[in-house]
Order: structure tokens, then C-alpha cells, then sequence
């Protein structure tokens, strides 16, 4: 058995599963925003700023980035373990990654529930 | 004009500094050759160079190398398959080291093979006489006991190359899913568990190189869904 301590969930199975079903959560965040902006062709900011008021709309918008959190740590972790050789580059890099990744994931946060 | 221009890849450790490409001029007098009566003729004209073959009609899976950049046999494989402007550019197969012109160290490919454990395993008291299967499911192993371990598949995939210590590879893979798939094995359980982490079968991104090149046609992809299955069914 090969073991990684860096990975998302330690487990390939477990990380294969998140990254399929968080990619199908930011599929259809993705075609609901498009199609939102469609059949609002006369966008104002306070309809915009309206529906990201709404608790579901939140919490869409908050599992979309849950998810996509998830599923760019599962791939950039494949990423690095493919291309960075020298052990220290690549724990260097992937816990850059991770660290962006959190910083992301709680600014998205702020900006869902501030102002 | 029968005149192949044929270039290879040349490296002998032991005299060369770095590998290099060497060119032929083979009178093919006009026929439709396999690539290895070419690599014959070649041989004839310089003695020293080296490649491996055994049974010449695509059963022992000696012959391996990357021919005009794509993977195969070249026992059977036909010039006009191969051939672009009359040129025939030969390379060992990719990913392995090299240890003559176009000898590679199989070493870590049979290495990961060794790993799934290829042979039947089964804690039940045997029978006076041979395990029985179904006919069905017998058949469950068709387009999968039929590998030679050729490693055209293996050295054609970028997982394979990049991790060729993790990652079992489609040759391995196709390989475990064959006893996986066996009613006569019953270490299923214990086969799985060597397989969920990250590398061994998830390294697979399904860019399906290994289907593309396969001398027998069989299809490791198709084979490493099923594992995923297996796996997904037995932890959920």
C-alpha cells in the first residue's frame, strides 16, 4: 500500500468520490449563474446583491466553493506529485497550495455573509 | 524506389557518452515488411545493434518499441502501418531505462506486476478435483487473461512514467482486475484493500494511451473502471 500524507483525504478512493461529486455541484452552480445572467439581461446591482441575500442561494454558493476548494487540492496534489521531484519543492508547493486554498475558502465566506 | 530510410536510437553504456540516432538505408524491394524483417535487415548491415526478439508472430511480446512514436509489436506490425514519407524513426519503449540501443529494464513494470499478486488465491479446502466455473463465469475473463505483458501499454502512459514506483500501471491493473474478476479467487477483499490509495489505481486519468496502442486489443481502461467499482461498492 503507498501512503501520502499530503493528500486530501489520504485515501484515492475518498478523493477520486470527492472530486467526481464536487465536480458535478460546480457544474450546476456553473449553469445556474449562466443562466441567471441570461434571464437577467437588465442586471442591477441590487437584484444581484438580492439574490446572494437569500439563505439557499448562500448555501449553493457556499458548497460551490466548498467544492471547489476540494476539488482544486485533489487535482493540484496530482499535479505536484507528477511534476516536482525534489521532496522539499513539492511539500514547499503543495502546502502553498493548501494555505491559498484556505485563504480563498474564508475570504469567499466573508464576502458571501459581509456587507 | 524501395529505399526505407530508417533511424534508430543508439546507446551502448559502456562506449557511447550520450545516446544518438543512427540512419539506415533499407532495400525493401517494394514489400509490405513487419518492422522486425526490417530491424533483421539492419542488423545485417551493423551486427552490433541490439533489440530483443523471441517468437516473431506477436505471442511472446518481446518486441516492444515505439515505432514512428506510437508503441507496438513489431513483429506485426506492418511498414505501411507505421510509415509516414518513406521514414521509419524506431525508439525503445519510453519511460524505462535503457541498457542497450533498444533493450530496456523491464525491472520496475514487472516489479508492480509481482505487486497485484498474479496468481490465484483461494483459503478454501481444495476439491478432489479441479475448481469448477460457469461458463458465464468463465467468460467474465475474456479480453483479460489474454495480456503478454508486452508493456506497450504501461511505457505509453504519462502516469506510468512519472510514477513508475507508485502507480500500477494499465498492464498491472488489467492484470489485478483479472483475478479480481475470477470466481475462483477469494481474496477479493485483501486485493482491494492493497489498492485504494492514491496511487496504485487513481493515478489512472483515463486518457486511454493504453487502449490506443494494445498489440492484443484488450482494453486496461475498461478494466481499471471495474476495479474503481469494486473498490466504490466495498467502502460505501
Amino acid at each position: 500500500m503507498v501512503t501520502n500524507i499530503t493528500s486530501f483525504s489520504r485515501s484515492g478512493l475518498s478523493d477520486w468520490l470527492m472530486q467526481r461529486v464536487s465536480a458535478v455541484v460546480m457544474a450546476l452552480y456553473a449553469v445556474f449563474l449562466v443562466a441567471y445572467l441570461l434571464f437577467n439581461p437588465g442586471l442591477d446591482y441590487y437584484a444581484w446583491s438580492g439574490l446572494f441575500a437569500q439563505t439557499w442561494m448562500r448555501i449553493f454558493s457556499l458548497l460551490a466553493f466548498i467544492s471547489l476548494s476540494a476539488h482544486a487540492w485533489v487535482g493540484l496534489w496530482t499535479v505536484t506529485t507528477d511534476y516536482i521531484k525534489p521532496t522539499n519543492v513539492r511539500i514547499g508547493v503543495q502546502l502553498f497550495i493548501i494555505l491559498a486554498i484556505f485563504a480563498f475558502l474564508v475570504w469567499s465566506i466573508q464576502i458571501l455573509w459581509g456587507a | 524506389m524501395s529505399n526505407l530510410q530508417v533511424s534508430i536510437y543508439r546507446y551502448n553504456p559502456e562506449t557511447d557518452s550520450a545516446p544518438y540516432m543512427q540512419e539506415f538505408q533499407v532495400d525493401t524491394k517494394g514489400r509490405d515488411l513487419m518492422v522486425l524483417d526490417v530491424l533483421h535487415m539492419m542488423k545485417e548491415q551493423d551486427n552490433g545493434l541490439a533489440f530483443r526478439r523471441s517468437c516473431r508472430e506477436g505471442v511472446c511480446g518481446s518486441d516492444g518499441m515505439n515505432m514512428n512514436g506510437k508503441n507496438g509489436l513489431a513483429c506485426i506490425t506492418p511498414l505501411s502501418d507505421v510509415i509516414k514519407g518513406n521514414k521509419l524513426t524506431l525508439r525503445p519503449l519510453p519511460g524505462l531505462p535503457v541498457i542497450r540501443d533498444m533493450v530496456v529494464d523491464m525491472g520496475l513494470f514487472y516489479k508492480q506486476y509481482e505487486r497485484i499478486q498474479p496468481y490465484l488465491q483461494n483459503d478454501e479446502p481444495a476439491p478432489a478435483i479441479e475448481r469448477l466455473q460457469s461458463p458465464e463465469d468463465r467468460d467474465k475473463l475474456d479480453g483479460l487473461y489474454e495480456c503478454i505483458l508486452c508493456a506497450c501499454c504501461s511505457t505509453s502512459c504519462p502516469s506510468f512514467w512519472w510514477n513508475p514506483d507508485k502507480f500500477v500501471g494499465p498492464a498491472g491493473l488489467l492484470q489485478s482486475y483479472r483475478f479480481l474478476a475470477d470466481s475462483r479467487d477469494n481474496a477479493t477483499e485483501q486485493r482491494l484493500s492493497e489498492l485504494e490509495d492514491p496511487f496504485s489505481v487513481f493515478r489512472c486519468r483515463g486518457i486511454m494511451n493504453c487502449v490506443a496502442v494494445c498489440p492484443k486489443g484488450l482494453n486496461p481502461t475498461r478494466a481499471i473502471g471495474k476495479i474503481r467499482d469494486m473498490l466504490l461498492a466495498d467502502a460505501t
